[in-house]
């Protein structure tokens, strides 16, 4: 087995949280992992982007060469663009088409949404709409990874294992809101 | 635990996800720490974090407190060392050059308990104003270097390092790197801790006193202690050589590049490779593969520290050596997988042979560049800073030339669009010195800006020059009570900061608080105006806590 991710969105979406929940699931499958992320300055609003490895086989580098990606995993249609150079021939990008514009160059949203259209295997819907319907707007990550779960050789249970490790300490409320809006996700993304 | 033998991960282990940083940290804790500093810098903060949070380490009330900068850090940890513990203290590598003083004639001393210098490089520049390399600092103060390849080692090394600084009397540096700092993986862990080191006083203490007639004899002694070095970086199991089928080429690939090295080969390097992860380097090893291999490739992340060795000042090797320096690999940024496959690709054209089918956007390509544009970092909705920029530019608009000296942390982006708001940025305290500069050659208005943390960092000393001149100036603290930019970290100087500045001399009637809120922008344009007329040095604490740090309280409360 092995799947590299990219993560994509901007600083303070929530797209580190992703990564330390199939961190934690992997950990129980006793796969190799390997997650690189960027701290600091870029976490003010600018763009972030992490690489995510798994493998059942031992992984040398942390960083996912390009076209070699099987999956770009974005909040926000822009930034999965952003990485699209990392994806291999038959990858797969999941992403939110809602766009977060916090800049006033930001390009038209119709025509990055028509061009990752181009792409032969997407899974593209509004997350947030999704994450407000059945948990809160604050849980439109947890939408995301659930999207992305059909394409990640992880048992859904073992990534709900996850959240419940990383969201446990915050109550079972957030467990609860967490865990509903990643079978929201997984849902969406199964019936498209 | 000071043997040169490679760890045991054998199933009495415990396998815990940690980044770079906190593997290398917990390392030193079962290692037997006994205090740890630092000042926060981006990408090593995340190591006294670690050990602030680590059950053992409350347990054993190890020092885990934020020190006000990087020399007082170092000096700190050296005491700790002085007294038989172990310590470990941590920085950017840009806070090496505020610690050089002390880190260098810490060689000289030399280390009684075993003391770690941990030095995070941040080649790329991520969160940074340079690329400089830590690994010149160690060559410079002669103390053996540790780069770790990976998590693993970042934790293994730490034992070993404090091993080898006890074996050797030295304080030993342990480079790492911002894609090793943050990057997680598993790493197999010691399930406690050893014991920590009993208090004992050096054995040699002459050598602590740091006169002309004793560094005179110290410092032969450490010159001839460079073989001992050499021959520990010979033995370690952080170096090695390995075998190939093809010696054609010969790979040197130093810390975190020897796993570049290695993505390029999944069926296995058919190159012979030298593995560097111990300094000063072992040139047994190194002629070891010369004398092996027709060529030799070096790929090392950061400044071409060993090429530059190997090659010399003529660049006459006994073997043609590529790199960075013939352009085989980028002479800056940091190195990444594809960079090393194409330096291996222009050495040897037949590892194309069977290259991979076209990424599945090659096609967009040119859709893509409008498609994709910039997005900067910029200063959080509701942050203070916000507000006394947009003070500080409408009180600008007021002068034909004015000039704003600017600092390090969040409010550097301030010369982002809308503010455009500072004219510099060089390092920590600079604001305050270069607006006295600038004012002594006759600028008006002569602005420094400067957050509370870098005040206490390096501003102060700065501050005491322009109070001695009374110096026509005026100086803005934007305090948001922590420091920001590296995640809210205590600062140092929290609600100390006009006793500070009275303290060095500040004129009382020049020291103004005031909120940084949007309702007070006026205010604050009226203060600075007036205080920008004052014929000597001004001073405003302009305060509103950190929006991020404020949101964490109200959690909590």
């Amino acid at each position: 087995m092995k799947c590299d991710i990219i993560l994509a969105g901007v600083g303070g979406q929530g797209i580190l949280s992703i990564a330390t929940i199939l961190g934690a699931a992997a950990l129980r499958e006793n796969l190799h992992l390997k997650q690189a992320e960027v701290h600091g300055m870029s976490q003010r609003g600018g763009d972030v982007m992490s690489c995510l490895r798994l493998s059942s086989d031992p992984i040398a580098s942390d960083l996912i060469p390009t076209g070699k990606a099987d999956l770009i995993v974005a909040l926000e249609p822009m930034e999965a663009l952003r990485h699209i150079g990392w994806l291999s021939p038959a990858g797969r990008v999941v992403t939110s088409t809602v766009p977060f514009v916090n800049i006033p160059t930001y390009p038209d949203t119709a025509r990055i949404l028509d061009t990752l259209g181009k792409l032969p295997n997407v899974t593209a819907f509004d997350m947030e709409q999704v994450a407000k319907e059945k948990a809160t707007l604050r849980a439109s990550n947890m939408v995301l990874l659930g999207a992305a779960s059909p394409y990640i050789d992880l048992s859904p249970e073992k990534i709900e294992a996850g959240i419940q490790a990383v969201f446990g300490p915050k109550g079972e409320k957030m467990v609860e809101t967490n865990i509903a809006a990643f079978r929201a996700g997984r849902e969406t993304a199964l019936s498209l | 635990m000071n043997e040169n033998k490679p760890t045991d991960h054998s199933a009495s282990k415990v396998m815990k996800l940690l980044l770079g940083d906190e593997a290398l940290a917990l390392g030193a804790i079962n290692a037997g720490l006994s205090g740890a500093y630092a000042y926060p810098g981006t990408p090593s903060t995340e190591i006294l974090e670690f050990v602030q949070a680590n059950p053992t380490a409350r347990e054993r009330g190890l020092h885990s407190h934020w020190s006000s900068n990087e020399k007082t850090a170092v000096e700190e940890a050296l005491g700790m060392s002085f007294c038989g513990k172990r310590s470990m203290v941590s920085m950017k590598h840009v806070g090496l050059n505020v610690a050089a003083d002390a880190f260098v004639n810490s060689a000289m001393t030399g280390a009684n308990g075993g003391m770690l210098v941990i030095s995070a490089d941040d080649p790329s520049m991520h969160s940074s104003q340079n690329e400089q390399d830590s690994r010149f600092y160690a060559r410079f103060a002669m103390t053996p270097c540790l780069e770790p390849s990976n998590q693993q080692e970042a934790y293994d090394m730490a034992a070993y390092g404090f091993g080898l600084s006890e074996r050797l009397r030295i304080p030993v540096m342990v480079r790492l790197v911002t894609r090793l700092s943050h990057s997680r993986a598993q790493v197999a862990t010691e399930p406690e801790a050893a014991a920590e080191n009993t208090l004992s006083y050096p054995q040699n203490p002459r050598q602590w006193v740091l006169m002309p007639g004793n560094s005179r004899v110290r410092y032969r002694e450490l010159i001839a202690d460079r073989e001992k070095m050499e021959q520990e970086s010979v033995e370690s199991p952080f170096n090695r050589l390995s075998q190939g089928s093809d010696n054609s080429l010969g790979i040197i690939a130093s810390g975190i590049a020897y796993n570049y090295v290695m993505e390029c080969f999944p069926q296995g390097c058919p190159f012979p490779v030298l593995k560097i992860s111990q300094y000063p380097l072992p040139k047994k090893l190194i002629s070891e593969l010369f004398a092996k291999v027709d060529r030799v490739m070096v790929a090392e992340e950061g400044q071409p520290v060993i090429e530059e060795m190997l090659r010399g000042l003529l660049d006459t090797p006994s073997r043609p050596v590529l790199g960075k320096l013939d352009g085989h690999l980028p002479r800056t940024g940091e190195l990444t997988p594809d960079s090393v496959m194409e330096a291996l690709v222009k050495a040897v054209p037949s590892l194309r042979a069977g290259s991979v089918e076209a990424p599945a956007a090659s096609s967009l390509q040119a859709e893509l560049k409008d498609l994709v544009v910039a997005r900067p970092p910029a200063l959080c909705q509701g942050c203070g800073h916000r507000d006394v920029y947009a003070a500080l530019t409408a009180a600008m608009k007021m002068y034909e030339a004015p000039k704003v000296f600017g600092d390090i942390g969040c409010y550097t982006l301030g010369w982002l669009s809308p503010f455009n708001a500072i004219d510099t940025c060089l390092d920590m305290g600079a604001s305050i010195t270069m607006a006295k500069g600038a004012a002594d050659a006759g600028q008006h208005p002569s602005v420094a800006i400067i957050g509370d943390s870098t005040f206490t960092h390096s501003g102060m000393t700065g501050l005491l020059d322009a109070v001695n001149e009374d110096t026509p100036m005026t100086v803005i603290i934007s305090d948001n009570l922590t420091t920001g930019m590296t995640g809210g970290q205590d600062s140092q100087g929290t609600g100390k900061l006009e006793q500070i500045c009275l303290g060095l001399g500040v004129d009382p009637a020049h020291l103004h608080t005031i909120d940084s809120l949007p309702k007070t922008v006026e205010e604050m344009k009226s203060l600075f105006l007036s205080e920008f007329e004052h014929k000597g040095l001004s001073v405003i604490v302009a305060r509103r806590e950190c929006i991020q740090t404020a949101r964490r309280h109200a959690k909590k409360a």
